[in-house]
């Protein structure tokens, strides 16, 4: 991979970054342009505090100028203060990154994982039991709201049989370090973690079914059998490798919904993440959290296409040749 | 034969009713789409008659304060009541409404902004194409549920503002798909010849490019249904939801509110997220069938 590439694909989503700032100031300021209104809608607030409200927001000032303060603070992340606590927006965020990063991570990778080779094993037997039965449970779990599926798993694995605790990040009180308190933040990750696993991989398994369904029917495969390779190597050296190409885009986009779907399972089983703040935050509303929300995941998902772009140009190098 | 039966229009119409003769004879060969076709029906005529088969006064709390609160099936009403002693079944009968209401406008209007997205950008090419493709590709980067999310909390809670929410985050898929077929549709022969013959843009887009799109934009529809039902279940889960309006979303939102879990009130949580995967799996039937046939890279498949 050549350094003006890397330097192009780098360059894009640094674009696209700028975009959502931009974006998000227009959403914020524009579209809504009574921030304080909306924040004192329903409460009972003095006028004074109203005008203070107004001048900590900026709203006071001309849009040029609350546009140049906006792009200023952004850039220092200084995202302002949280309505409902008054603590500084990162601060809040920078202590729910790692949850999240923890669940979303674990799901993404199991469901994609799992989800491959569900794919895989039922487009190698099309028409066999396992490819029903496989595809039936996949296509089930597509059609289920994500936290409709944590709510059914919570009722039966922690109420009913209590393998797993109901929820939260560690045992009350639990301070315990080391691997202990490691084990215990496993076990208190299995559930959620499970739900997303579940609720992501059915996409994975249709997909990559398809996938291999179109690779199988190339020459190159015919033509490694003739040569009296055993199925399974047919399989694993010549068709997975290229069914897989398309599942590098799906990851990256997957992610994202990943992340999305983060928000109401986090919140069903309190996780202490960024989905939970986003929650949270909507029920109060805490519109600067929001913001400062929205910012953070999007920059996430943009980091997460722009190592999807780069894979992919090192996995296939006909993307890499094309201007 | 007069020359009244031979007009190019009566021609065309012939021809569009048996093309849509074949469709429907190739569709009913298929299984799943079949199945899928019937759930959807039977929840439509559901939602339809709603006001024939349930009182929606008994989705009011104030007019239930006599009912027993979380009352078992059969104890009271047919599915029970929930933590306010309002009819469960009344819920999932006029939740079924919005959810379908919001899942087909929705998805309407985000056909028509990805389509008109996607043939302007196809078609005319150029600076307005990179143009529109460049805002469709910043649109499917921005994660999708966090902007509903901003959108719907800015905009404030109401079925029209989730509609809206739902159509501007979801039409960048849709304008990529219809871009892609507009670009070889307009490679075809027929299309230089019009140009010829004296045709303009108007009559290029609207006589040919747009017909020859339209089942791909119909299966495509049919694809992006479940899709906006699974998002305003979610955001009326999040409680972005109209607060004056029953959906599945919210049922389940109250639902795991008022601790129906804990309760293990199964009654309260399990038939709105029924109908959910329902009404999905129904729509992605249905649409998988579709686009089996409608769509020209899948046809000629042999899987």
């Amino acid at each position: 991979m050549s350094a003006r590439f890397v330097g192009r694909k780098v360059l894009g989503a640094l674009v696209t970054l700028v975009f959502v700032i931009v974006f998000n100031f227009f959403l914020f300021r524009v579209v809504e342009n009574d921030p304080v209104g909306t924040l004192v809608r329903g409460r009972n607030l003095t006028e004074e505090q109203q005008q203070r409200l107004s001048e900590d927001f900026g709203v006071d000032q001309p849009m040029p100028e609350q546009f140049r303060r906006y792009v200023v603070e952004t850039a220092q992340l200084n995202f302002g203060l949280s309505f409902e606590t008054r603590e500084p927006v990162w601060d809040v965020i920078r202590s729910r990154i790692w949850p999240t990063v923890f669940l979303v991570g674990t799901s993404a990778v199991l469901s994609a994982v799992i989800g491959t080779w569900l794919g895989i094993q039922a487009a190698w037997k099309r028409g066999s039991s396992f490819d029903y039965a496989s595809t039936g449970t996949t296509m089930l779990l597509y059609s289920m709201p994500d936290f409709w599926l944590g709510l059914l798993l919570l009722v039966l694995l922690a109420n009913k049989l209590a393998l797993f605790p109901t929820g939260g990040f560690t045992d009350a009180g639990g301070d315990a370090t080391g691997l202990a308190g490691l084990a215990d933040q496993a076990h208190h990750m299995a559930l959620p973690g499970l739900t997303l696993t579940l609720a992501y991989l059915g996409e994975y398994a249709i997909i990559m079914r398809s996938s291999l369904l179109d690779t199988m029917g190339e020459d190159y495969l015919v033509l490694a059998r003739a040569k009296g390779l055993r199925d399974a190597l047919v399989r694993r050296r010549h068709a997975v490798p290229n069914a897989l190409l398309p599942l590098v885009t799906l990851i990256a986009i997957n992610f994202g919904f990943v992340l999305g779907g983060a928000i109401a399972v986090e919140s069903i089983y309190s996780w202490p993440g960024l989905g939970l703040a986003t929650y949270q935050a909507i029920r109060a509303p805490d519109l600067p959290m929001l913001q400062g929300l929205f910012l953070v995941l999007s920059a996430a998902v943009i980091l997460a296409n722009l190592l999807a772009d780069l894979l992919y140009a090192y996995l296939d190098p006909r993307v890499r040749s094309e201007s | 034969m007069t020359a009244v039966t031979l007009s190019p229009r009566r021609v065309a119409w012939t021809r569009r009713r048996r093309a849509l003769a074949r469709t429907w004879a190739q569709y009913r060969a298929s299984r799943p789409g079949m199945i899928g076709l019937v759930i959807l029906l039977a929840f439509v005529v559901m939602a339809l008659i709603a006001p024939l088969i349930s009182d929606s006064g008994g989705l009011v709390a104030s007019n239930t304060i006599q009912n027993p609160a979380w009352a078992r099936p059969g104890e009271f009403g047919p599915l029970g009541t929930d933590h306010l002693g309002r009819s469960v079944a009344a819920q999932f009968v006029w939740g079924a409404r919005i959810s379908l209401f919001v899942g087909l406008t929705a998805t309407l209007l985000t056909m028509l902004f990805g389509s008109l997205v996607g043939i302007l950008a196809g078609f005319f090419g150029g600076r307005p194409e990179s143009l529109l493709m460049r805002l469709t590709e910043w649109f499917l980067v921005i994660p999708f549920l966090p902007l509903a999310i901003v959108l719907a909390a800015i905009l404030g809670p109401s079925v029209q503002n989730i509609i809206l929410v739902i159509a501007i985050t979801s039409w960048p898929s849709t304008a990529r798909l219809i871009r892609a077929q507009v670009l070889t549709v307009k490679q075809r022969l027929y299309v230089d010849r019009s140009r010829a013959l004296g045709a303009g843009n108007w009559h290029l887009t609207t006589r040919h490019i747009l017909p020859n799109v339209a089942p791909l934009i119909l299966a495509n529809t049919t694809l992006t249904v479940p899709i906006v039902i699974l998002t305003e279940t979610t955001l009326a889960f999040l409680g972005l939801g109209d607060p004056d309006r029953a959906s599945w979303g919210r049922t389940l939102d109250e639902a795991f509110s008022a601790g129906a879990i804990g309760r293990d009130a199964w009654w309260y949580y399990l038939p709105a997220g029924l109908g959910i995967v329902a009404v999905v799996l129904a729509f992605t039937l249905c649409g998988q069938a579709l686009e089996e046939i409608l769509n020209p890279r899948l046809r000629n498949k042999t899987s």
